[in-house]
């Protein structure tokens, strides 16, 4: 068990070090010079030297990798280049919790619906309603998060007036039913993409365990329907659902760009391509560092849960 | 006498497939009293497992399957109450011990759960009684180390172990009738003695009928009180199980006892077998389902299908066919199985 855990932490470790080469080489095999993103044109060439130097940019490149990594493991990840050059980790941790928020509250949305749906939909194979929720669910996965959100902004935001639009309620700061109330919309868009690839998924592992003999034993028990799908069903056919459900938080923390944008949302989204944008190399650097820290971790911790959701498994890893 | 455990009445049960309608069991009557063992014989695709489901009513009316006629259990009418009193009979009632141990437990639920969980909802215990009530269960079908099994996972038990578990979780709740479906079918040699004659032993100490559902004749000789023989969907022969292996009276009876190998057979001699193979179910034929591989048929027997009747023979014995068989079989098949 203990070699098994250090060897699952030295695997970490390692796709962590690739992940973060990767980053940091992307950002240095960009096209184009900081010094003039940030001085702009036109400026006398000592200026951008100067700069140069100042930012670190004339040692070698390997180097200057190093010396991120050591300072990015000590949790220093520099300074933003652009005013107010402010620190790339409070930035962060600012951003980041609004993304999380957003990238949970959503996967919880779309879990509540997609599960029952999908149950419904595989115990009644076949029927009128597994065929209306069929055509529904496939009809979602073909609306893009925009048009959704904007679709959600006009009859909700401007027909009921029930949610905000443009404003956001920092989770600790006292205010939780306010914070709720902001994070609805944007989780519920974030949901909709979301449920309809869940629903398909769970339903076609579901229809495949229930014809098996165990489901039938279960029933010949005596236990009703309800508790053979939840009890007996729904764990041996949630392995597909939980793989694409980590695979979504991991997506979804880094890349709710447009949900953030129609609902104004500081989060990481608008972050990563702002700074990208401005040419801010330590802050592209630095935040998709910890997307992809994230990515990994939960991916591993997705690996972990299948021992929980089937014992057979628990012999087999390594 | 007091009225039957079971009574099935001209049951059918109609698959409706894109290809047509599969008549699987197509005209059963039948009747079992308290405590009696009845075998039910015949080859794969005869309906035997259908008909054991749909006595059970884990096969009943839907959209793509008709069941008509009835089947009274313990008074109740299977087909004609509503779901949840359906499930009120699973378990408390009638039973089933299904073919696959590998496939028939859930993978991820620890082997106690299994029978914890139709105790605490049939009979109300709470956990802890429940789980004490598991271990003796489990004790009772011959599971060694029963406290510590039942904290494992289906997985890490051996076939006929598995087997034995799932034989606990059938009578947990001390059902009345117990149906077998060919439950030593996916077993080694070996433990197949062991799992039937556990079966055996439980259903005479506990006063349980049982329907041992098998393709075997072999599995069935020496334990049952009677024998329903099923060709094609229908009973061709029904009688106390000696009666059946000492004078068959159906031609098919006879071709599939002559054709269990026997130990006193001599070495390379060849095997009898049935020629040809069963009737297409989509489309039955008009007269005698078995007329067509047949030794004896002749044309009545292929236009004008046999009823099931007594034919002359003791109370209690039936057979479908217009020249059933008189005398008894002559050799050393009589020894299979006793």
């Amino acid at each position: 068990m203990t070699r098994k855990l250090a060897l699952r932490v030295g695997e970490l470790v390692l796709v962590l070090l690739i992940v973060s080469l990767g980053v940091f080489s992307l950002m240095a095999l960009l096209p184009g010079d900081p010094a003039v993103a940030i001085l702009g044109a036109g400026q006398p060439p000592e200026a951008y030297a100067d700069l140069r130097e100042q930012l670190g940019l004339d040692e070698p490149t390997f180097s200057r990798y190093l010396d991120w990594l050591v300072s990015a493991a000590q949790g220093d990840l520099g300074r933003s280049v652009v005013p107010p050059q402010s620190e790339v980790v409070d930035r962060i941790v600012s951003a980041l919790p609004v993304s999380l928020q957003i990238a949970v509250m959503g996967l919880v949305m779309a879990m509540l619906i997609a599960v029952p749906v999908a149950m419904w939909s595989a115990y009644h194979e076949g029927g009128m309603v597994d065929r209306l929720i069929s055509a529904g669910t496939f009809a979602l996965l073909s609306v893009p998060s925009f048009l959704a959100g904007l679709l959600l902004i006009m009859l909700v935001v401007d027909g009921t007036g029930w949610f905000p639009r443009s404003e956001w309620v920092r989770l600790g700061e006292g205010d939780l039913l306010g914070n709720l109330h902001h994070a609805f919309l944007p989780a519920l868009t974030v949901a909709l993409a979301e449920l309809a690839m869940f629903a398909r998924v769970l339903r076609g592992d579901l229809i495949t365990t229930l014809r098996e003999d165990f489901i039938l034993a279960a029933r010949a028990k005596g236990m009703p329907p309800l508790r053979v799908l939840f009890s007996d069903a729904l764990r041996p056919s949630s392995f597909s659902l939980v793989t694409l459900m980590g695979l979504s938080l991991g997506r979804l923390i880094g890349s709710t760009v447009i949900v953030e944008y129609l609902f104004s949302l500081p989060g990481m989204g608008s972050l990563v391509v702002n700074a990208a944008n401005q040419g801010d190399f330590p802050m592209v650097q630095g935040a998709v560092l910890v997307i992809a820290v994230l990515y990994v971790l939960i991916n591993a911790g997705i690996d972990l849960s299948y021992g929980y959701l089937d014992p057979r498994t628990r012999r087999a890893h390594v | 006498m007091t009225a039957p455990l079971l009574e099935v009445d001209d049951l059918h049960t109609t698959f409706r497939t894109p290809r047509g309608a599969m008549r699987a069991v197509d005209g059963v009557s039948l009747s079992l009293a308290a405590g009696e063992t009845l075998g039910i014989v015949g080859e794969s695709g005869s309906g035997k497992s259908v008909l054991g489901r749909t006595i059970m009513g884990l096969i009943t009316n839907g959209p793509t399957t008709e069941v008509t006629g009835s089947v009274r259990l313990a008074g109740v009418d299977v087909h004609g109450v509503k779901p949840a009193g359906r499930r009120e009979l699973w378990g408390t009632t009638v039973a089933m011990v299904f073919q696959d141990p590998m496939t028939s437990l859930n993978p991820v639920k620890r082997v106690g759960l299994h029978l914890t969980e139709s105790l605490r909802l049939h009979k109300g215990l709470s956990k802890g009684a429940a789980r004490e009530r598991a271990v003796e269960l489990l004790r009772q079908v011959g599971i060694p180390e029963p406290a510590r099994r039942a904290g494992q996972y289906p997985h890490e038990l051996s076939g006929g172990m598995r087997q034995r578990v799932v034989i606990a979780m059938a009578l947990a709740c001390d059902p009345q009738l117990l149906i077998a479906d060919e439950p030593t079918t996916a077993l080694d040699v070996t433990v197949q003695k062991q799992i039937l004659d556990l079966l055996q032993s439980l259903a005479e100490r506990l006063h349980m009928a049982t329907i041992l559902v098998s393709h075997d004749l072999g599995t069935v000789a020496g334990r049952t009180d009677r024998v329903a023989v099923m060709y094609a969907g229908r009973v061709a022969e029904s009688a106390g199980t000696d009666a059946v292996f000492g004078t068959p009276r159906h031609p098919y009876s006879q071709a599939l006892i002559e054709s269990i190998p026997s130990i006193e057979s001599r070495p390379h001699s060849l095997l009898a077998t049935i020629e040809g193979s069963p009737p297409n179910m989509l489309a039955p034929p008009a007269g005698c389902r078995f007329a067509a591989r047949c030794r004896y048929a002749v044309d009545r027997c292929r236009v004008e299908a046999p009823a099931l009747e007594p034919r002359g023979a003791a109370a209690g014995s039936v057979v479908a066919c217009h020249f059933p068989l008189t005398a008894p079989l002559h050799h050393q098949h009589q020894e299979v199985g006793a």
